[in-house]
């Protein structure tokens, strides 16, 4: 089995991408930590033979499922809603524009979006953590990137 | 339209960063079992590694530190993150050793990894003062096996601590120094600098 550090050194970046796109910019931090404590308590029973990216993205799903959870939880209706948070990312440069676009698809799409584009999981792989068909997956992330690609084009 | 390729610079930063929040997690939650350091040196870099109870290897550049951090994810576990807090005594006491002003280390040792005869060669090693040598004969005596002459080059060229437990202390009969897993040169610069220290003293 190989030391964890070579793991996070190997999926970190990947990991935090899907992260981005499945609860956005700031959230996806907190994702990622849990995501990563989460791998580190359970590592040495994860089966040698394991695909470690794959393993990572299922954890990822369900953090993320989690911070949207408690995101929902502590959203209040308020008369004036209050500015929203910076996506971390530098103005200007058309990447939190990316991420915005994203974090606007429909929750299926976003996700089969995030682990197949992002994480570069197949259909099948995707399906077993989104639920339904390995078709249907193809068709989601398809739906998403042609969403995606028309708010590039109108954006630009 | 490539989504992965959107976002490219200041990622490595922010991953190092959540990579440092994760290793005082881990620690928090006493699931960081192997925590990790590298340390230029006068003999090269060297990798430092430290479990809970205590340092646990310490491995020269021409051994491989990945060949030693797999060793360690295989033999003590693979929870193994780079995390230098834990190392900083250690650090700082190998600093004033290669300075000339430290003789001996007062860390705490795991040694896991040495066990039967081996473990009774190191407990040996660590008996042989600062500035001295004993040869292979000797430490073999001392471990209660006098004719395990091979045996303790073999225990010596495995220690997994080398420099905190002076393997280079341990020379041929005839004064050579021999053989050492850090390479002759760093042997013969160890002697040298043990021998400059305690003239100076």
């Amino acid at each position: 089995m190989e030391p964890f550090e070579r793991v996070v050194d190997q999926h970190g970046a990947v990991v935090l991408r899907v992260c981005r796109a499945l609860v956005g910019a700031d959230a996806a931090q907190d994702a990622w930590s849990e995501t990563f404590l989460a791998a580190l308590v359970a590592y040495p029973r994860l089966r040698p033979d394991s695909d470690v990216r794959a393993w990572l993205v299922t954890i990822a799903h369900r953090k993320a499922v989690d911070v949207l959870r408690a995101q929902a939880r502590r959203a209040v209706p308020v008369a004036d809603p209050p500015e929203p948070p910076s996506s971390g990312e530098h103005p200007g440069d058309g990447r939190a524009d990316v991420w915005a676009a994203v974090a606007a698809l429909p929750p299926k799409q976003r996700r089969c979006v995030a682990y197949h584009h992002v994480a570069g999981l197949p259909y099948d792989e995707v399906a077993a953590l989104v639920g339904g068909t390995p078709a249907a997956a193809r068709r989601a992330a398809a739906d998403g990137i042609a969403t995606l690609r028309r708010t590039w084009e109108e954006a630009s | 339209m490539d989504v992965v390729a959107l976002d490219g610079t200041g990622l490595e930063v922010e991953v190092e960063d959540l990579h440092h929040r994760l290793v005082l997690r881990a620690a928090a939650q006493g699931v960081l079992d192997v925590a990790y350091r590298t340390l230029d040196s006068p003999v090269g870099s060297l990798l430092l590694a430290a479990t809970g109870a205590g340092v646990v290897r310490v491995a020269f550049e021409r051994q491989g530190h990945d060949a030693a951090l797999d060793e360690l994810a295989r033999r003590v576990s693979p929870r193994v993150l780079r995390a230098p807090a834990r190392l900083d005594a250690l650090a700082r006491q190998l600093e004033e050793y290669f300075a000339g002003r430290r003789t001996g280390f007062d860390v705490p040792l795991d040694l896991t990894l040495a066990s039967g005869f081996r473990r009774r060669v190191l407990d040996v090693l660590g008996g042989i003062p600062f500035g001295t040598t004993l040869s292979y004969a000797g430490v073999a005596g001392g471990a209660g096996s006098p004719r395990a002459v091979r045996a303790v080059g073999t225990a010596c060229a495995r220690n997994p601590l080398p420099l905190v437990v002076p393997c280079h202390r341990v020379v041929r009969s005839d004064g050579s120094p021999g053989e050492y897993a850090g390479g002759a040169a760093a042997k013969g610069r160890l002697l040298e600098l043990e021998r400059a220290a305690r003239v100076g003293a």
